[in-house]
């Protein structure tokens, strides 16, 4: 008997979306799939609530493979907000759900860093930067309430199963380069629809140079070029970090060798400078020498892009290296991704030398990024921030500007109250 | 066969879910008949006074990019626009639209300005979409699979009602 012929060669997203489906999948089909990890947060999970009870739910299929983080209001900004949380609590009492409290930290940072989030694992997450646990070989996607209500309610969602862009890295970092403006370099290249429908692969020689941290960050971003999902190969990195979760879940999945892309795009790490993205779009990118002088009133450090305890340190070291006095006017915010951040952060000194410096350091969460919770700019004001999103209005007041750079380069801001370059500061 | 009828309401690209409501209004309610009032005001703030029941959205490329949430769509249907039409969508409104009975069309959309009247005849071989003023017609083919389904059913919440799962 002859043994049956191979399947034709697939992407990472072709193959878990077939595991998934059980079946063989190809980019364009529609697939229904159960679903491994879905995640609500206290800005979506309300609503998803109220389609779940519409939907006539009265279980969640599998309450072991739903989470809910409280991180968009953290802490509650208002009793409305305060009505979400306690409303979110309700429903994760009564069906078995397990909620990450106010201050725990953003949904997908939770996911990854307490290892609920496994390579070859489908998420989706009522959150659209879920999209980040593809750092870790996941096909992570995000959704609105009423999938996540029906994810909640089936254990499955459908989905196209998309084409996938292969982005290649090379070359070596230069110093001062940090993770982040090679993202925003990414999405500058792609533009803000430029991965729209897509999926994203990240592999390349250089990509071994990036660690977990790094992964997060690019893969964070690239739904601010419309991606689907932003996964990447499995290697050393992926397996140092699966090795500290004591689990047998999940497998790495590799893309196989003849795998079809869309595209490929290569980007020479070497040739990246430190940039920032300029209001009002994340993909308005310029190098950073090109705005320079620009005056900042805030400093945003923080969010699920760049929140994390590298990105502190990063910006540390700058503001150390500059001296560490604020300039005159300028607010520092700082608001760790998580608790676990900020418990590391608290352990190693970095909080305690930042607060010295006069910063404000906020509750864990997704903090001032969308005007949810934290620090609201005053009007005028120019703020430059790690996230992800630099919208008019964004943070919750249409006549300030927000500029996107990395932690360094925000850094560096806070020290001279105006656009800088890192690498100048001495 | 469906028909619609309606003032074309010119927006440009990359329109995200931000812009269509901010974030700032849902932390107070989700309710879409009072977040309508706020509907695109980071794009004009005048803009929601002067929504008429069957207006049609008219966007570029990339629309509802951005965060997922989906009080973009709800506030759309309640401010009394059942459909939009932009050259591309992002994939999370797209979504969103469906699961909610808000049409979204693809289609070129570069000649339609302001106050233009849009007609739309949908039926199962496809929708056909007239600028009145130009008189160019593009048809577009029906919305196939599960997505189809949906839209359908009237949303999400219907489908699942009566399928109680998804079905292929």
């Amino acid at each position: 008997m002859t043994p049956p012929p191979p399947p034709p060669p697939r992407t990472i997203s072709e193959k878990i979306l077939s595991a998934k489906s059980g079946g063989n999948a190809f980019a364009g089909d529609v697939v229904v799939c159960d679903v491994d990890l879905v995640l609500g947060t206290d800005a979506s999970a309300p609503m998803a609530i109220a389609y779940f009870d519409r939907m006539g739910g009265t279980r969640v299929h599998d309450a072991s493979r739903v989470v809910f983080a409280l991180d968009h209001y953290a802490p509650p900004s208002s009793p409305a907000t305060k009505g979400f949380h306690d409303q979110v609590r309700a429903f994760a009492k009564k069906h078995g759900v397990r909620v990450f409290e106010v201050g725990e930290g953003i949904s997908h940072q939770i996911a990854v860093e307490r290892g609920l989030a496994h390579p070859g694992m489908l998420v989706v997450g009522a959150d659209s930067h879920t999209v980040t646990c593809g750092a870790v070989n996941a096909f992570a996607t995000g959704v609105g309430s009423s999938d996540l209500a029906a994810a909640m309610l089936t254990g499955q969602l459908w989905f196209r199963v998309p084409q996938t862009v292969r982005v290649m890295f090379d070359g070596s970092r230069p110093p001062g380069v940090s993770a982040k403006d090679v993202a925003l370099t990414l999405v500058s290249a792609l533009g803000a629809d430029g991965a729209e429908y897509h999926a994203l692969e990240f592999t390349g020689p250089a990509a071994r140079d990036f660690s977990l941290d790094d992964r997060l960050v690019l893969s964070n971003l690239a739904v601010e070029a419309g991606a689907k999902a932003a996964v990447w190969h499995p290697d050393a990195v992926l397996a140092a970090h699966v090795a500290r979760f004591a689990s047998d879940q999940g497998e790495p999945v590799f893309p196989d060798e003849d795998a079809r892309y869309v595209r490929e795009l290569e980007i020479d790490v070497a040739s990246v400078v430190p940039t920032v993205a300029l209001p009002h779009a994340p993909d308005n990118v310029v190098p950073i020498a090109q705005a320079p002088d620009t005056p900042i009133h805030m400093v945003f450090l923080g969010t699920c892009t760049a929140g994390r305890v590298a990105d502190y340190h990063e910006a540390l070291a700058v503001l150390e290296r500059g001296g560490g006095k604020l300039a005159n006017g300028v607010q520092l915010v700082v608001t760790p991704a998580s608790s676990d951040v900020e418990r590391q952060l608290a352990a190693d000194g970095t909080l305690v030398k930042l607060a010295r410096m006069g910063a404000t350091i906020t509750m864990p969460g997704c903090g001032a990024c969308c005007g949810t919770s934290g620090v609201i700019p005053g009007d005028g004001m120019n703020v430059i921030s790690t996230a992800n999103r630099n919208f008019k209005a964004r943070m919750g007041n249409a006549t300030a500007s927000i500029y996107l750079a990395s932690p360094a380069a925000c850094a560096a801001a806070a020290l001279t109250g105006r656009i800088t370059d890192p690498r100048s500061v001495a | 066969m469906k028909h619609h009828r309606g003032r074309a309401r010119r927006l440009g690209d990359d329109i995200n879910t931000d812009y269509i409501i901010a974030s700032t209004r849902k932390k107070e309610t989700l309710d879409e008949n009072i977040l309508k009032q706020y509907l695109l005001e980071a794009v004009d703030p005048a803009f929601a006074a002067t929504v008429r029941a069957g207006d049609v959205l008219v966007a570029g490329k990339n629309f509802g990019c951005g965060s997922a949430m989906e009080v973009a769509a709800t506030v759309v249907l309640a401010a009394g626009v059942p459909v939009v039409l932009a050259r591309s969508f992002a994939r999370s409104f797209y979504r969103n639209a469906i699961n909610n009975g808000l049409l979204p069309i693809e289609c070129d959309t570069s000649d339609i300005v302001e106050g233009d009247t849009i007609a739309l005849s949908i039926d199962a071989s496809g929708t056909t979409i007239v600028n009145e003023r130009t008189g160019r017609r593009e048809t577009r083919a029906p919305l196939g699979g599960i997505a189809g389904d949906i839209l359908a059913a009237g949303g999400l919440v219907p489908y699942l009602q009566r399928e109680g799962r998804f079905v292929r």
